[in-house]
């Protein structure tokens, strides 16, 4: 009898308070099905890595509003890499400006989602993310 | 820093990690492997149940601690004041936290927020922490705790804390995993009843008051205390008309050589760390008292017995339904819902074939 349910962790990174955007998230995630461990706010990247290993996540979802994006996220991937979880699905939410959304994909963030962005559309991403690397 | 210890015991690709690895990479202390195995039970795949199966000689030593309550009572801040004083007092204890939250019965998700207050923990290689939603597979949450429950205690924890929320059913079938069980409450929560409830105050063998710097402090203790005198009958000194009387409970309590274990009311305030220390004591006093009473092995074998009696019903459920042929099961059960059949009826149907 197995029933596997997608787990995302979602954190806030970085010193800005506002966690209204990573709520909404995590309450949409958690009504399409998934498993969502929330974190709170001022989270280093080091935390970050430690609830995704322990809680063994299958994607991380930062919420970055303080245009620290730059610095936290390549640190993010760098930990994940560095504790064996690079199968791991990272996206982002809040505010990041055009030019850097092409660099971050290419670090391999799987979807930037700014104010504004359907609940449908990240659900969708993450699921078919997540489904890909484990079949 | 993160060493490559993980990925220098493990396959670069943690999907194709065999199961013989994942034990041995536990008892190694793989917190990767640990985490990936916690995911196999929860999901309940084979290869969970066979990791289990190779670990499950390793088990026996940790200390199991049950925390429940209503939410909002201040549970997992005092799970975050409690391991960080544990850690702080001696840092050979090593914690896991297994933090349980109940998942939507309508969408099947969760949100799991016990992190949030245990943000002090962050970083002590010596702590860990795994949430888990109740999801409402077959044979219950029990179940699927009492073996994460296990993998960590094979994994070397010294110390186990089962953090649920809420005063139901299925809290005290986990609180019946734990050797020691604390029930928290808090002022102004609706006190009396919480009190009253039949079930957790019998479980219970150390009994918070959290956020005892609010008003009403002194009430929820009283109404504690009144119940408490129910659940656990001793004997009482009182004043009768200017005599010292004493009313006897049962004799079983008198001939007893090792006192029995009467629950303690803590005061705590989990926000400024007050009455923490009583807590960790009164936590080892149990487990002295458990102990030298005997009392450890007979909860040893009751916890084996109800997670052996969990796991027979629901693969023998699960194994005499996937012989039925197909909607006979649906068949039956309208047959219930239409009066045709009692529900003994249908049962007998099912499994004798005669109605």
């Amino acid at each position: 009898m197995s029933e596997q349910r997608i787990r995302v962790l979602i954190a806030k990174p970085g010193l800005d308070g506002h966690d209204r955007g990573a709520k909404v998230v995590a309450r949409a995630l958690r009504d399409a099905g998934m498993e969502v461990i929330y974190t709170g706010l001022r989270q280093t990247p080091e935390m970050i890595a430690e609830a995704a290993l322990q809680e063994d996540v299958d994607a991380v979802g930062l919420s970055i509003l303080s245009g620290a994006h730059m610095a936290l996220v390549p640190r993010v991937l760098e930990l994940l890499k560095a504790n064996g979880q690079e199968q791991v699905k990272v996206f982002l939410g809040g505010i990041v400006p055009d030019e850097d959304v092409p660099v971050l994909m290419d670090m391999g963030v799987i979807g930037i989602y700014g104010p504004g962005t359907l609940s449908e559309t990240y659900v969708n991403d993450i699921r078919k993310a997540v489904s890909s690397s484990t079949s | 820093m993160t060493s490559a210890k993980p990925s220098r015991l493990l396959p670069a690709d943690a999907t194709q990690m065999k199961e013989q690895n994942l034990a041995q990479a536990i008892l190694a202390g793989d917190r990767l492997a640990l985490a990936r195995t916690l995911s196999q039970i929860e999901n309940g795949s084979p290869t969970g149940r066979d990791t289990l199966s190779e670990l499950f000689q390793y088990t026996g030593k940790a200390h199991l601690v049950g925390i429940t309550g209503a939410s909002g009572t201040g549970k997992s801040s005092l799970v975050n004041q409690l391991t960080r004083h544990i850690r702080q007092s001696d840092s050979q204890q090593r914690v896991a936290i297994v933090a349980v939250d109940p998942t939507s019965p309508f969408t099947g998700g969760a949100i799991l927020g016990d992190r949030i207050r245990m943000r002090d923990l962050a970083g002590d290689p010596g702590v860990f922490i795994r949430s888990m939603a109740t999801r409402g597979s077959l044979g219950g949450i029990a179940s699927a705790t009492a073996s994460i429950v296990q993998v960590l205690d094979a994994a070397g924890f010294d110390l186990v804390l089962i953090e649920t929320v809420g005063a139901g059913q299925s809290e005290v079938d986990i609180a019946r995993l734990a050797h020691t069980t604390i029930v928290v409450e808090s002022p102004g929560l609706g006190d009396d009843i919480q009190a009253i409830k039949a079930g957790i105050m019998e479980i219970a063998d150390i009994f918070v008051v959290n956020k005892a710097d609010l008003p009403g402090v002194e009430n929820t203790e009283r109404a504690l205390r009144s119940s408490l005198n129910l659940a656990h009958p001793i004997p009482h000194h009182f004043l009768h008309h200017g005599q010292l009387e004493t009313s006897l409970s049962s004799e079983r309590s008198s001939d007893t050589s090792v006192a029995e274990w009467m629950p303690p009311i803590l005061r705590t305030v989990a926000l400024d760390g007050n009455g923490i220390g009583e807590l960790d004591r009164a936590i080892r006093d149990h487990r002295n008292y458990l102990e030298s009473s005997g009392d450890w092995e007979i909860r040893e074998r009751w916890r084996l017995q109800t997670e052996f009696d969990l796991l027979l019903q629901s693969t023998l459920v699960d194994g005499f339904l996937s012989h039925l042929p197909a909607g006979e099961y649906e068949h039956t059960l309208d047959e219930i819902i239409l009066k045709h059949l009692s529900p003994f009826e249908a049962v007998a149907k099912l499994v004798h074939g005669n109605a």
